[in-house]
């Protein structure tokens, strides 16, 4: 039997600009997945939820431009607490010339340009597969 | 608005017409309609009318129902405020862009604040980490106000604050920068959004308390606003917000119109009448892509509202059941691919927010699906709206549409169809009840999802997305404007600096001096005014209150 794989999606800091989280998050359930969605989440918070829910992979939506500081502050705290298998997709307005930074501080992949509910599901599993192909 | 034998005429050739060209005319698309899902027509005619009495139902602009304008002479006499929506990094760096844009002709000025702001927490708080000055002007103290205005005089120009949860704070700001210039609150012009039960409805960025908190701290306002700044709009009812976050036009009018009865429930409980609370509301709306309806629900709206006011809530003063417009070109419109095409999505639906009768107008920057406007993209933004009030000629004559078939057709649909969605709401116990059952949740999920659908599917066409859609080794970025980790930094020094220069003691009587306020069911705008005189900041005066008030817990329903 496939996998069934549980994702955290999140809105991390202040920025509260949700439709797109909320979309993303239901199209992931629909698909078959296990969602927990959870809004002005600290990358504190966020690392407790990892734990608490023990998830595959955290997609985190930010619009407000604090992209460059918070994920690599939550990249950092999934290494620190050598949750490193943990999948971090990013997905919002972020400029593409960000994309090597976040990719180099430890995120997976940014989804943020242009994609629809299903490209960005098809992005999670890939990246959850990948994870578990390096760990086995 | 045709005589009965010339539209029985025209409904026999119609039919006659309409039978040749099912026939012999392929068309390309399935289906017809509007982004609210209103049936378009093949063609319109005097038939679509024939029960819509000109007098009544459309009338003199200036006159009741107010579907042609709310002024006679409309842009004849005024054009629109150009005011554009600034706020970046801190006071100093906004307050150079607010004079560039004025240097460029902008009319008015248009404030939003940076997340940490708008949630009620100072610079320094962690949890501000990262979001300083990100996407809006951070504001922690009345400090950070007086740089925000430096050299611009404040009694000449109408300032529009961006300011929801925390609007009694910043509103009480404003009037004590004005006053440490020696300018009362009776001559301020302008608004603050102060809709903050718009946040429990779907928006969700900028709400702290309890909605019935929050909706005491708004009638605070409006009741400070009526005794002190008769020039000042207490509430703009923002409609523009939820449909950036996904509804319909239609939904736009009902949710909007909705809203706003319940504020003036809220303040008839408070001993005002109508006309006293509801006279200086203004409305924010959206200027979306689907033009031809867009132009109508401007229209609709304007009627729809002024029917109510009169007929089911009584208001007396024809200026009470009058919509003020301020619209906002559509953000969700805009992409990343390509962003130079948003330049020309921008204007046309600018034009449709002026051939809707406008009063006050802010166009995107073609960056903002990237980031926040950079200085070429907001003067390109800002001509958009010259160019189309000096250029093009349409506002030479009043509410040119007016009067098109299908112009009229589609009011007459979304007046309908809004007026039954408001009905729907107060059949559900009116908007508090409704947030609580998730109406609106439910609603935006639906409607985010229908379109999510239909761009996957190509149904909803995205020039240079789904359709048209270059290889993305051929597309370019354009320079993006980045607020520094520095500037942050700056920030936090400043709110810090603030604090250990003020007089301590006096900061914090007067916060205490709000709570107790607050404790007790008083107006806090008195207390608060008192409060920022006296440095005290966002995050102190916010936090008093959440111990008052308590916090909100939203209700996701993804």
């Amino acid at each position: 039997m496939e996998k069934r794989v549980r994702v955290l999606v999140t809105k991390l800091g202040l920025d509260g600009h949700d439709r797109g989280a909320k979309l993303v998050a239901r199209a992931l359930r629909d698909a078959g997945m296990e969602v927990i969605y959870l809004k002005f989440q600290t990358p504190a918070d966020v690392i407790r939820t990892v734990i608490d829910e023990d998830v595959d992979a955290v997609g985190v939506s930010i619009l407000s431009g604090g992209h460059l500081t918070l994920l690599p502050r939550l990249c950092a705290l999934l290494r620190e607490n050598e949750l490193e298998h943990v999948a971090v997709i990013a997905g919002g307005t972020i400029p593409r010339e960000d994309y090597p930074a976040l990719r180099r501080a430890g995120v997976a992949t940014v989804c943020a340009r242009e994609v629809t509910a299903a490209e960005i599901v098809d992005c999670v599993r890939r990246c959850v597969a990948e994870r578990d192909a390096a760990r086995a | 608005m045709a005589d009965a034998d010339s539209v029985h005429e025209v409904k026999r050739r119609l039919a006659d017409w309409e039978a040749g060209v099912v026939a012999h005319q392929p068309e390309t698309k399935a289906v017809y309609q509007t982004d609210s899902g209103i049936p378009v027509k093949r063609l319109y005619t005097p038939v679509d009318l024939a029960e819509t009495d000109y007098l009544t139902r459309i009338g003199f602009p200036g006159e009741f129902p107010y579907t042609r304008g709310p002024y006679q002479t409309m842009y004849r006499t005024r054009q629109w405020t150009m005011r554009q929506v600034s706020g970046l990094a801190t006071g100093e760096e906004t307050n150079a862009r607010l004079k560039y844009l004025l240097s460029l002709g902008q009319t008015g000025l248009n404030i939003v604040f940076d997340m940490p702001t708008h949630r009620g927490y100072d610079s320094d708080h962690p949890i501000a980490l990262g979001e300083v000055g990100q996407c809006g002007v951070a504001v922690d103290s009345l400090a950070d106000m007086e740089q925000l205005f430096d050299g611009i005089p404040i009694e000449g120009v109408s300032s529009s604050l961006i300011a929801n949860a925390t609007a009694p704070i910043l509103l009480a700001m404003y009037i004590a920068l004005a006053e440490s210039r020696g300018v009362p609150p009776e001559k301020l012009t302008g608004s603050i959004q102060n809709d903050v039960l718009k946040e429990y409805m779907g928006v969700g960025t900028s709400y702290i308390y309890p909605p019935a908190a929050a909706l005491k701290m708004a009638v605070d306002v409006v009741e400070y606003c009526a005794r002190r700044m008769p020039r000042w709009n207490t509430i703009t009812i923002n409609a523009h917000c939820l449909r950036e976050n996904g509804i319909s036009a239609v939904q736009e009018v009902g949710f909007a119109l909705a809203n706003a009865m319940t504020y003036i429930r809220a303040g008839v409980e408070r001993g005002f009448s109508v006309d006293e609370c509801a006279q200086r509301f203004s409305f924010h709306v959206a200027a979306d892509n689907n033009f031809l309806e867009e132009v109508a629900k401007f229209r609709a709206m304007r009627r729809l509202w002024a029917q109510l006011l009169r007929d089911r809530f009584g208001a007396r003063d024809p200026r009470t059941w009058m919509v003020r417009f301020s619209a906002q070109t559509a953000g969700r419109t805009l992409t990343a691919h390509e962003p130079e095409n948003n330049i020309v999505r921008t204007a046309i639906q600018a034009l449709a927010a002026v051939l809707g009768g406008v009063q006050s107008l802010h166009t995107n920057a073609m960056d903002e699906a990237l980031g926040i406007p950079s200085e070429a993209a907001a003067r390109i933004a800002l001509r958009t709206q010259q160019i189309i009030g000096f250029e093009t000629g349409v506002s030479d004559t009043v509410d040119p549409l007016g009067g098109s078939y299908c112009i009229e057709s589609l009011t007459n649909a979304i007046e309908e169809k809004a007026a039954a969605i408001i009905d729907h709401i107060e059949r559900l116990g009116g908007v508090p009840r409704a947030i609580e059952k998730g109406y609106f949740a439910g609603e935006i999920r639906r409607v985010n999802q229908e379109e999510d659908e239909a761009v996957r599917a190509g149904t909803k066409v995205v020039v240079g997305v789904n359709r048209f859609r270059m290889d993305a080794a051929d597309t370019r970025d354009i320079e993006i404007t980045k607020i520094t980790p520095a500037s942050e930094q700056v920030q936090i020094e400043r709110v810090r600096g603030v604090r250990a220069r003020r007089d301590a003691r006096a900061a914090e009587q007067a916060v205490e001096r709000v709570g107790a306020a607050a404790a007790s069911g008083d107006n806090l705008m008195p207390a608060l005014v008192d409060a920022v005189k006296a440095y005290a900041t966002v995050g102190e005066i916010a936090d008093t209150l959440r111990g008052v008030y308590g916090e909100y817990k939203e209700l996701y329903a993804y």
